[in-house]
């Protein structure tokens, strides 16, 4: 069991998602980085789907209560276990009473926390990623406790993973989306040359640049979104959605983000600059 | 059965979109659905399907999506459909409301816009049946279409921060159920007490796209009847057969 004495700001359970639902408007949700997840739960020898803590931009206060190996991949948030600085992608034995502690954000902006064997909170249709309404709470708060089976030993097959510290790069790989035909030529000089912003609106649904592109009036009916679908509003605003974001929309989709660069804007904050790529 | 001209797009790395003729049409839906129920039967595992109007999502839940080789394939599978794929059991669902001031605090400017009587603007939404031309928005959200050109209304200007649980809306050529507690713009005429989203059920949706969805007017006891009924899971909306 793991108990949560401060919870941060936002903090979920997160495994790879929530697959075979999308047809009853349920999102897939599930880790935002995926890259940094696979490779916690790789250095764990965990399954690739095992659950992990998703830690938005501060870090949470945590007592673990049973002896267990953790890894922790992702943003650089100044973490201590009693402590001391403790190092990304690498498995770490904690104690029990051992205490996980978080500073100031220096690098990314989500953070993982995996343990060995993944933490065993209930699934909810096959998948143990909050998301309300499909599971009942929202995030993890103060007091919470997270269970996961005690492991006494494990001798790592691998001390470490090569960091590939993705999300230092501004480029975004697009496809063309379903609907990229209708981008007038300034539209798309616009997306392809100009540098745009994060806005503060950014989350787990979705991303909303601060930038606008030429307006337009064209209407659609509402057809499917996938996580790193980009839509196009009538008042230019790109919006690209995310793990949590809609099964549908009515927006034209003019892009779609590649897989990889999805990972990468997970690590991305308000301010950041993008560029848009197109594969 | 009519063939349609569909076009086939890829949609990032692991889904495809199949688009049909740009129209709200049951005809267009049916298609859709048998071509659904079409590639179903060929067992291939990995994906997940969702229709939306004219449109299928495909998603390729494995590794690696071979575009060109998956388009022929699924043209393939387009052109051999035959009618006799239709196995899919439609139903037409009942679902109460409660058209009082109390759920439906939009009623009375609505009908005064529609240059109704509020007695006229339930008899005309309860008295057609709507179809599901897609799930999707929210989890269990009906995009419902046939509303009477009459209850064509257009969204609020300001849309409201909070819209409850099960309230009845009109947008556009639209009206539905919200299924949570959500931002929303629909004008509100009234409540379901019916929860549409029941996530510790195993089909947690009873709806499916392509039934259809008839409004039943019901009284404020009612209401709380069918919401305790509701919640506790022993409520059975009423349904009938439509290809029996």
């Amino acid at each position: 069991m793991l108990k949560v004495l401060k919870s941060g700001f936002f903090v979920t359970i997160q495994d790879l998602g929530r697959f075979g639902y999308r047809d009853i408007g349920v999102p897939i949700s599930g880790a935002m980085d995926v890259d940094s997840v696979k490779k916690a739960n790789l250095l764990l020898e965990n399954n690739p789907g095992d659950a992990v803590m998703e830690i938005t931009m501060t870090g949470p206060t945590l007592q673990f209560e049973d002896p267990t190996y953790i890894c922790l991949t992702g943003a650089h948030i100044s973490a201590t276990l009693n402590k001391k600085p403790v190092e990304n992608y690498q498995a770490i034995k904690v104690e029990k009473g051992d205490v996980l502690s978080y500073g100031r954000l220096t690098d990314g902006f989500r953070a993982y926390l995996a343990v060995k064997g993944g933490f065993t909170t209930d699934k909810v249709l096959g998948s143990r990623s909050q998301f309300i309404p499909v599971t009942a709470k929202k995030r993890l708060k103060d007091g919470d406790e997270v269970p996961y089976e005690r492991t006494l030993s494990f001798k790592p097959i691998l001390s470490e993973v090569k960091i590939d510290e993705r999300y230092h790069t501004n480029g975004m790989e697009v496809f063309k989306g379903p609907e990229f035909s209708l981008l007038t030529d300034k539209q798309l000089k616009d997306i392809f040359t100009k540098t745009f912003t994060v806005s503060k609106e950014n989350n787990r649904m979705a991303y909303q640049v601060a930038e606008l592109l030429e307006g337009h009036s064209h209407s659609m009916l509402t057809s499917g979104t996938l996580p790193g679908t980009i839509q196009l509003t009538p008042a230019g605003r790109l919006i690209i959605l995310m793990k949590d974001g809609q099964t549908t929309g009515g927006y034209p989709r003019v892009l779609q983000l590649s897989e990889a660069s999805i990972c990468t804007l997970a690590q991305k904050k308000s301010g950041d600059k993008l560029l848009f790529k197109l594969l | 059965m009519k063939s349609y001209p569909i076009s086939i797009k890829p949609f990032g790395e692991r889904a495809i979109l199949i688009e049909w003729p740009n129209e709200v049409k049951e005809t267009i839906l049916a298609d859709i659905l048998n071509f659904m129920d079409a590639f179903k039967e060929l067992k291939i595992p990995g994906w997940e399907m969702s229709v939306a109007y004219n449109s299928l999502t495909m998603v390729y839940n494995k590794d690696h999506l071979d575009f060109e080789e998956t388009k022929s394939l699924l043209l393939d599978c387009y052109k051999n459909q035959s009618e006799s794929n239709t196995k899919r059991t439609q139903h037409l669902w009942t679902l109460p409301v409660c058209y009082d001031l109390e759920f439906g605090m939009d009623i009375v400017e609505v009908a005064k816009t529609l240059n109704l009587s509020v007695e006229e603007l339930i008899e005309q939404h309860t008295s057609h049946q709507y179809v599901v031309y897609g799930i999707g928005f929210l989890p269990g959200f009906m995009y419902l279409g046939g509303l009477p050109q009459s209850l064509e209304i257009p969204r609020r200007s300001e849309p409201r921060l909070q819209v409850a649980k099960g309230s009845v809306g009109l947008a556009g050529k639209q009206t539905g159920i919200y299924p949570q507690e959500s931002p929303g713009g629909w004008n509100i005429i009234g409540n379901c007490p019916i929860p549409l989203f029941t996530p510790s059920l195993k089909d947690p949706c009873f709806v499916k796209v392509g039934d259809k969805i008839q409004f039943q007017k019901i009284s404020k006891a009612e209401y709380e009847l069918h919401k305790i009924e509701g919640e506790v899971g022993i409520y059975k909306p009423e349904k009938i057969e439509l290809n029996a």
